[in-house]
């Protein structure tokens, strides 16, 4: 209501305006003056809606190419030739399903305010989104900005999962499986981060405040520990780990990868909700981090093995975007070099040591990768936030070092709540539509590959 | 005629095919196979997890020739072939019945 009257103040100040010039006289009268002033007040809010709509709409289209193309690329490129469409497919389908989800009740559900664990129901079927920003979490965006932003979040978290059970699951069952997912895991955890009145949220009066800035806990903690459930639940691909399951062509994942650096751009960056310096400070951490930790993997990779592989590079690339999420708006840029060097070689040693130890076929290593860095992300946050870069409690310190210690004990909690949501949530779902429609295909159709037995087509025909 | 397959590193394709044109063979069919011989594989590594690669990538090359040149064939691709390593192929002597061009119908050594 507030913001309508406001639409209206500068429609009509605008006419009167017209009216004033030339009229110049007038404007000599103190009412004039006053006029002028808030005409001008409104002229500035409406360049800055105008700025900020243009950066998170194109943030927002960055993210979705996160899904498609560039996380179905680096995962197609990952599995094997029989598996590669089936492997896009269920990213590309998830761009769909989910976005349907969140126009009926996925949005309500995250940013609506009821309790610490959901929303209500204000936003259900899109009810009151529209142009008028929504004060609670961008005042200068369309809340129908905010809405499509926060929906492209959606849609690569369960994306993300996909890579764990890659080349085994049904469709059908992957499908059940993520609409359950995004319900009971998705909606709520991210209410409980970034909603209003949420369990963790940092601002808007959450029981234990917990640093998210772009999603370590809502998108990376809680793919990649649902990530390890799945693959733990519908067990090891057959043939694993005695025969060599290679990727079948990393070309495709080189772009992927390359075109998830670029997309997380809008992903940290875009979470500054507008286009301002956090913005550029988030876009910076992002990138550093990016770069410290390529380089952080394959360092480790060369010493180890004797060889720098290009795997390792772009592997370590994302991990190191992983591990800055959560705290690409709350860290500087030294800290971000840190923070990604430790993921680089903390998820090369999750991915090799750690997988093999444990005989776990977590094919695409969403755990060693988005689980580990996730983690590892959140509670180097609680260490290297500082209010020089982020003033999130007003003047008073953030993270560890800047002199609050007990923020590193917040993360820790907003690490455990998201590993036991999004576990025990996992599991139950995996139980239920393992007992209802079956999770796995048959030995055969496995062996034939997912391209033939559940879509009917190939990925490859070189001949012809 | 003879058919002469051969198995040899795929780096030698270009030596053993001048190597062939020089001793006026008219043409070949070259293929990418995988095998393994007394040669050991290599390994490859994909985020820590090393790969022993059992077959190795090989070129199978098919000629078929007069029976008369067969020695000079054999001479030639086991010279330009040859690294003196495990793993320089093996080549196959076959009797080839009748060879017929699909163009013209010719038949035998007028078809090669």
């Amino acid at each position: 209501m507030n913001q309508r009257l406001k639409a209206w103040h500068i429609a009509s100040a605008s006419i009167l305006m017209l009216g004033f010039l030339d009229t110049t006289v007038l404007a000599q009268t103190p009412t004039a003056t006053e006029d002028r002033l808030r005409q001008l007040e409104q002229t500035a809010a409406l360049a800055q809606t105008s700025g900020d709509n243009a950066w998170m709409l194109t943030c927002a289209a960055l993210v979705l190419m996160m899904t498609g193309p560039g996380l179905a690329l680096f995962y197609g490129g990952l599995v094997r030739r029989k598996n590669v469409l089936a492997t896009m497919m269920q990213s590309f389908t998830l761009m769909a399903v989910v976005t349907v989800l969140w126009a009926l009740y996925g949005y309500t559900f995250a940013f609506g305010s009821w309790n610490w664990f959901i929303g209500d129901l204000r936003y259900a079927l899109m009810h009151g989104v529209g142009a008028i920003p929504n004060a609670t979490y961008a005042p200068t965006i369309p809340q129908q900005t905010f809405m499509v932003y926060q929906l492209m979040f959606a849609i690569i978290t369960p994306a993300l999962i996909t890579g764990a059970f890659a080349e085994r699951m049904k469709f059908s069952a992957m499908l059940v499986f993520m609409i359950l997912w995004s319900t009971f895991v998705y909606f709520p955890l991210a209410h409980m981060v970034w909603g209003d009145g949420g369990l963790l949220n940092a601002t808007l009066a959450g029981r234990i405040p917990t640093l998210d800035f772009a999603g370590g806990t809502v998108v990376h903690i809680s793919s990649g520990i649902s990530a390890l459930i799945c693959a733990l639940y519908i067990g090891k691909r057959i043939g694993f780990p005695q025969q060599a399951m290679k990727p079948h062509n990393l070309t495709l994942s080189f772009i992927g990868a390359c075109l998830l650096w670029v997309g997380w751009f809008g992903f940290n960056a875009g979470s500054a909700l507008a286009a301002n310096s956090l913005a550029t400070s988030a876009f910076v951490a992002t990138h550093f981090a990016s770069a410290a930790a390529a380089l952080g993997w394959v360092a480790v990779e060369w010493i180890r093995l004797g060889k720098p592989t290009v795997l390792g590079a772009i592997s370590g690339a994302v991990a190191g975007l992983v591990a800055i999420t959560p705290g690409a708006g709350f860290v500087t840029p030294m800290a971000a070099l840190i923070i990604g060097v430790a993921a680089g070689a903390i998820c090369y040693f999750m991915t090799s040591s750690v997988k093999r130890h444990f005989g776990y076929d977590d094919s695409l290593d969403v755990f060693g990768i988005h689980g580990a860095g996730g983690t590892l992300g959140a509670l180097l946050t609680g260490i290297f936030a500082t209010r020089a870069v982020n003033p999130i409690f007003k003047d008073a310190p953030v993270g560890l070092l800047d002199g609050h210690a007990a923020q590193l004990f917040n993360q820790g909690v907003g690490v455990l709540v998201a590993i036991i949501i999004a576990a025990v949530g996992s599991l139950i779902i995996l139980k239920l539509v393992d007992v209802t429609i079956g999770l796995r295909v048959t030995r055969e159709d496995e062996i034939t590959g997912l391209d033939i037995s559940q879509h009917g087509e190939e990925g490859y025909e070189l001949v012809g | 005629m003879k058919k002469i397959e051969a198995i040899i590193r795929p780096h030698l394709l270009d030596a053993v095919k001048n190597a062939l044109r020089e001793i006026d063979v008219k043409g070949m069919t070259v293929s990418e196979v995988q095998g393994y011989g007394r040669q050991s594989g290599h390994t490859e590594t994909y985020r820590g997890a090393e790969y022993q690669i059992d077959f190795i990538p090989k070129l199978k090359i098919e000629v078929i020739i007069p029976d008369e040149i067969e020695v000079a064939v054999v001479q030639a691709i086991s010279k330009s072939a040859q690294t003196g390593k495990f793993g320089d192929g093996k080549i196959f002597i076959l009797p080839i019945n009748d060879v017929i061009r699909i163009r013209t119908g010719e038949r035998g050594e007028a078809a090669l």
